[in-house]
């Protein structure tokens, strides 16, 4: 058995800032998972369609543009129209504090600001992990 | 039947990207599942696509894709990218050149690490081949990590074997002329608007003159700017005429069973590994070995052959 975390890190929306994904990815990776990067302007049907084919167990969402009540929650809707229930999701980017609750009532099980140390979201993810 | 098997069978992805899990975790029930799907494959055409970092393999993929999707084939994707050595961890990135196959249901990519394997390809590449063949897509696209001089297993596993070069890296084609060079049933010569395309034609040009592999075909050089579409059709014609090629001279069957080999090869190292690494008894007996060695009591040599005679046994 040769189990390693899969991780799928994607942009929703219109938001062109992938440094905050991209340091990210970089930091899974050093941590021993497999990042599968998709690139910009994901919507919510491509990012879960991805996840399933690359049968990952979390997914990392980045967005800087305001737009997550909107995109996080279709995401997390999507993987449950699905369902799908194994993955874990989670979030990042510029996320207004009274917000947070209302996406961990979605299904966004940890949502990371600005600032967050990476070894932070790469203990919360190996915590977390659901298969 | 396993129900993972018959959702394979039937083509649903979640299936086929649970049963690809399985195979490259080795989990235990992989064997048990594979000899499953075997029987059901057969039919898929095999291309395999290598070349130098950033050459314009994903793009040219995706491009390809594209052509035989109009054909009304379904194709199954398979990206290699390199798993860090010190971490353990890959980033899989060659999606990003792809993202417009994203939605078509009828185009399975995965993307996957080298998870230690040398040779430009993952370990659990022919389980996941065949696992895409029996899901009945017509066409499986192997993309390999961008190689150097030595990865050319890929030449193992596809019935047709595309080596992209691009113009203008100076001595590229120096650089690769060992292993890679040798490997190619078809050249592509990818960002063809480069100045310098005419140069690398040449040079690939008096390589594949004073090949002598297989006098009764002609290595082809095709031209292409994949991120234009410019250059694809011939591409995807150039691959049909190399699959009659490889019909007509019975060298679809010595390629094939060039896979069978290489697969069977893979397997049994997978499982003689798995015979010292995980029974706790053998993990002491290599300690216990160890100390030996250093201690200078016996060679590695003889204590290799002391654990190999335990499991022969």
């Amino acid at each position: 058995m040769n189990k390693k975390i899969r991780v799928l890190v994607a942009k929703p929306g219109l938001d062109g800032h992938d440094r905050g994904a991209k340091i990210v990815a970089r930091a899974l990776r050093d941590a021993g998972m497999e990042v599968i990067y998709t690139g910009l302007h994901q919507t919510a049907e491509m990012i879960v369609e991805t996840s399933i084919q690359e049968d990952v167990d979390v997914i990392g969402l980045s967005l800087l543009s305001g737009a997550h009540m909107t995109l996080f929650i279709d995401v997390a809707n999507l993987l449950k129209k699905n369902g799908i229930e194994d993955v874990l999701v989670v979030g990042g980017g510029i996320i207004p504090e009274q917000d947070i609750p209302k996406l961990k009532k979605a299904g966004i099980a940890g949502v990371f600001g600005p600032g967050t140390p990476c070894d932070e979201i790469v203990e919360f993810i190996k915590k977390n992990v659901k298969r | 039947m396993n129900e993972l098997v018959s959702g394979v069978l039937n083509g649903n992805p979640r299936s086929v990207a649970r049963l690809i899990t399985h195979a490259e975790n080795q989990s235990e029930k992989t064997s048990e599942l594979m000899k499953q799907i075997h029987p059901h494959t057969g039919k898929a055409q095999i291309i395999g696509i290598t070349g130098v970092m950033g050459s314009g393999k994903s793009t040219l993929i995706c491009e390809l894709t594209r052509k035989y999707r109009e054909q009304g084939k379904k194709v199954g994707i398979i990206a290699i990218d390199p798993t860090s050595p010190f971490s353990g961890g890959a980033l899989l990135g060659d999606r990003v050149r792809m993202m417009e196959l994203a939605m078509d249901k009828d185009v399975f990519i995965r993307s996957m690490g080298t998870r230690g394997m040398l040779g430009g390809l993952t370990s659990a590449v022919y389980d996941v081949v065949e696992i895409l063949d029996a899901s009945k897509k017509d066409v499986i696209i192997i993309e390999t990590v961008g190689v150097g001089q030595a990865e050319v297993d890929v030449v193992k596993i596809a019935d047709t074997t595309i080596v992209v070069v691009v113009p203008g890296l100076g001595d590229s084609i120096q650089t690769i002329k060992a292993g890679v060079m040798e490997i190619a049933d078809i050249f592509v010569v990818n960002k063809a608007d480069n100045p310098k395309v005419e140069q690398t034609v040449a040079e690939i040009q008096s390589l594949v003159d004073i090949s002598c592999f297989d006098s009764k075909r002609k290595i082809p050089i095709v031209e292409t700017i994949a991120k234009q579409g410019k250059g694809i059709d011939e591409m995807v014609s150039e691959i049909e005429k190399h699959r009659e090629h490889l019909g007509e001279t019975k060298t679809f069957e010595i390629q094939r069973r060039l896979r069978y080999e290489a697969e069977l090869v893979e397997i049994i190292k997978k499982q003689l590994m798995s015979l010292i690494f995980d029974e706790e008894k053998l993990k002491k007996k290599i300690d216990k070995l160890i100390d030996k060695i250093y201690s200078k009591e016996i060679d590695p040599y003889t204590a290799s052959e002391e654990i190999i005679g335990k499991i022969l046994k």
